[in-house]
């Protein structure tokens, strides 16, 4: 269990983007299958959204709704605050990931509990609960399966919705011969969910404490929602005496009627699904169960008043940004080296550290595909071009780009140059794209380089069209 | 109809035969086309690789040269899209020049509804991604509603051209300009991925509105030694590929 605390370790001292996707790519069968297998998610995803004449109003309307939310957040956060404590249930805040950690293991270890149940959870992932847990002494079970699958092999989710998406059935079958003891060379789907339906069993009835996440908070009723397709939520949660939702500050919606159009939504763009198996409202707990919930900043605050990046806070978590990115496809959630991958995760994870994460908005073409499946509206691929801009300007980026860019600069700002030096300003655009901070010329890896001409258009226009050279 | 051609640097300098296409092309249609001599580059491949503070002088330049006109035409959706956006963004139509890709003008300004031109050969579309979703030249497939394609409509106006299907319609190659050297390994695995879409089906040439899409497109397919070729929509539309 202590390689999923190396896992995460790694995750925060890590090599850039290019060279994991470029470790990624090493197995190019993997690669093709992987991409295949998420394509197949979006042709899904497609299908469903195109029978929907309404599709692009639910992306207005629930874009507007969460304009509006953003706008008032304080204002709705403390009404959620006010009629969930009126309903029963116990409200924490948390500044950052820390003190969320702190609160949950405080509430179990005040409840003498050191064994618990946990759910989907990206909030938790992005806070390091589990490795913050077990350094505690307390023993967390992933109950999704896709989660419990890269829990035992030590990893991280490599994708928000489809955590072990990276993984074939074969290999989940060598880890459930090593953990759950199914038979050694056994790769059968069924088999294998059969044993962990067993395994998960177990430990939904022996555990006191159930965490989840929130997918959507009701400011006017103070309830919560928790979507799930495998039911693990609600497992977890009615059979535990204790049950911990931790969600951050941009969950909520205001009214309950909102809620419709963000399900449609949802997994409509995630799987392909008209609506999530189960969609879980938690209002008022039961006598004898306890329901805690933890509400997280770590960060979002700030990035709301980065007025140009502030529309990230409206994601709502369903990965159709992944599914459709051809880099992330071609390149494995891993490759991101942060808890939430892909584009939506390129423009959340500078905002916590531009540092670690100055990489993540040069992992993207800009072909701009998430932005059109985007269910919320985020301008996904405008906020990677943004993004560059601001870790450009304040030094982010490394010292031969910036002179390859001032190079390319000189050149090109100048007719005089540009025109005059004809053949050396080709010589340059043929060499500096291309050269740009290695010994080696990575176009020419796998690219033959292009031919230049003998002559420029702007030489030939000038040889036997300009008239007084204009 | 008098029309700017503002021909990206790239092209200029390494694809000439391109924006010679795209002026005999025009002029042949009736168009007087100037050529403001002066123009270097629009600046994009500074903007996207966040220092957009260094093509400021890019954009002065282009401005110059260019604000003059009512229609700008150019062979690259990408390069116009950067215009549009960040060198000479307008709010509505008196508002400076229309900055247009060459299949949108061809469209929506000449109404263009037949063509002088043949090409018997069996050829795949690859629309850049900035031409698709950025100008809005073809339907995307991400967006619910009417399929459409302004160079596909085009190329079919081309006698004899068989344009093939293709499994993905608008998936991106992986150019993206710095991206293809800074993630080589990702950008190259896209690019022949997207070759063999078209391989699978049967082209023998791939075509675009832009360049540097099948820049990257021609660099992989001579690594490859595979015989497809790229040649950009004006070279077909001017009835060069015969």
């Amino acid at each position: 269990m202590t390689k999923s605390v190396e896992a995460v370790n790694n995750r925060h001292n890590s090599e850039p983007h290019s060279k994991l996707a470029a470790a990624f790519n090493k197995d190019a069968a993997r690669v093709g299958w992987h991409d295949e297998t998420l394509w197949w998610v979006r042709a899904k995803r497609d299908k469903m959204a195109y029978q929907l004449p309404e599709w692009e109003a639910l992306r207005q309307a629930a874009s507007e709704i969460k304009s509006h939310t953003l706008a008032n957040l304080g204002e709705y956060l403390v009404e959620f605050e006010q009629k969930a404590v009126e309903n029963g249930l116990v409200v924490h805040w948390a500044v950052d990931a820390d003190e969320h950690n702190r609160i949950v293991h405080g509430l179990l270890k005040g409840n003498g509990i050191d064994r618990i149940v946990k759910s989907k959870s990206m909030l938790t992932e992005e806070c390091g609960l589990n490795e913050y847990l077990l350094k505690q002494g307390i023993d967390v079970i992933d109950t999704d399966l896709g989660e419990r699958i890269v829990q035992l092999a030590g990893e991280a989710p490599s994708h928000i919705v489809l955590p072990c998406i990276h993984k074939k059935k074969e290999e989940i079958g060598d880890l459930f011969a090593e953990h759950l003891d199914t038979p050694k060379g056994c790769s059968d789907p069924k088999i294998l969910t059969e044993a962990a339906r067993q395994h998960l069993r177990e430990a939904f009835l022996s555990r006191r404490a159930a965490i989840t996440g929130v997918n959507f908070a009701i400011a006017q009723t103070g309830e919560f929602v928790v979507c799930t397709n495998e039911g693990n939520a609600d497992m977890g949660a009615h059979l535990a005496d204790l049950h911990i939702a931790c969600m951050g500050i941009e969950k909520i919606i205001p009214r309950r009627k909102d809620l419709g159009i963000f399900l449609r939504l949802l997994a409509r763009s995630a799987t392909g699904q008209p609506i999530t198996t189960y969609s879980s409202h938690f209002r008022k707990p039961d006598r004898e169960r306890k329901i805690h919930i933890v509400i997280v900043d770590n960060g979002r605050s700030k990035q709301l008043a980065r007025e140009q990046f502030r529309n990230s806070l409206k994601c709502i978590r369903c990965g159709a940004c992944m599914n459709t990115c051809p880099v992330y496809r071609r390149s494995g959630g891993h490759s991101y080296h942060t808890a939430v991958a892909g584009p939506i995760g390129s423009i959340l994870a500078p905002n916590l550290d531009m540092r670690q994460y100055a990489d993540l908005p040069f992992a993207s073409t800009l072909c701009g595909s998430c932005t059109h499946v985007c269910p919320v509206k985020i301008d996904i691929h405008d906020q990677l071009y943004r993004w560059r801009q601001v870790l450009v300007e304040k030094g982010y980026t490394t010292t031969s780009k910036t002179i390859v860019m001032k190079g390319m600069r000189t050149v090109l700002s100048s007719p005089m140059i540009y025109h005059t030096a004809a053949k050396a300003g080709r010589a340059i655009l043929s060499n500096a794209p291309f050269l740009i901070g290695n010994r080696f010329n990575p176009w020419f890896q796998g690219r033959e380089m292009p031919k230049p001409p003998k002559q420029s258009f702007g030489e030939w226009y000038r040889q036997n069209r300009a008239k007084d050279g204009e | 109809m008098k029309v700017a051609l503002f021909v990206p640097c790239y092209i200029d300098q390494f694809f000439p035969q391109v924006a010679k296409a795209t002026l005999h092309l025009l002029e042949k249609l009736g168009c007087t086309v100037e050529y403001p001599s002066n123009q270097t580059c629009c600046g994009q491949p500074m903007a996207n690789a966040g220092y957009e503070y260094l093509a400021e002088g890019c954009a002065d330049i282009f401005r110059q040269c260019f604000d003059r006109y009512e229609y700008i035409v150019s062979p690259s959706g990408s390069c116009v899209l950067h215009v549009k956006d960040h060198v000479m963004p307008r709010s509505n139509e008196s508002d400076g020049p229309a900055v247009m890709e060459l299949s949108e003008f061809l469209t929506d300004v000449m109404e263009i509804t037949s063509l002088d031109a043949s090409c018997p050969y069996r050829v795949g579309l690859h629309n850049g991604c900035h031409a698709i979703r950025g100008l809005g030249l073809s339907s995307m497939s991400e967006v619910p509603g009417n399929r459409f394609s302004k160079p596909g409509s085009l190329l079919r106006m081309v006698n004899g051209l068989e344009l093939v299907a293709l499994d993905r319609e608008d998936e991106c190659c992986g150019f993206g300009g710095t991206f293809s050297v800074f993630e080589e390994t990702v950008s190259v695995r896209m690019g022949n991925d997207r070759i063999d879409d078209h391989i699978r089906h049967g082209a023998q040439y791939i075509t675009g509105t832009d360049m540097s899409c099948l820049m990257h497109l021609e660099g992989l397919l001579r690594r490859r030694k595979c015989p497809v070729r790229v040649v950009h929509l004006a070279e077909i539309l001017n009835d060069e590929i015969r």
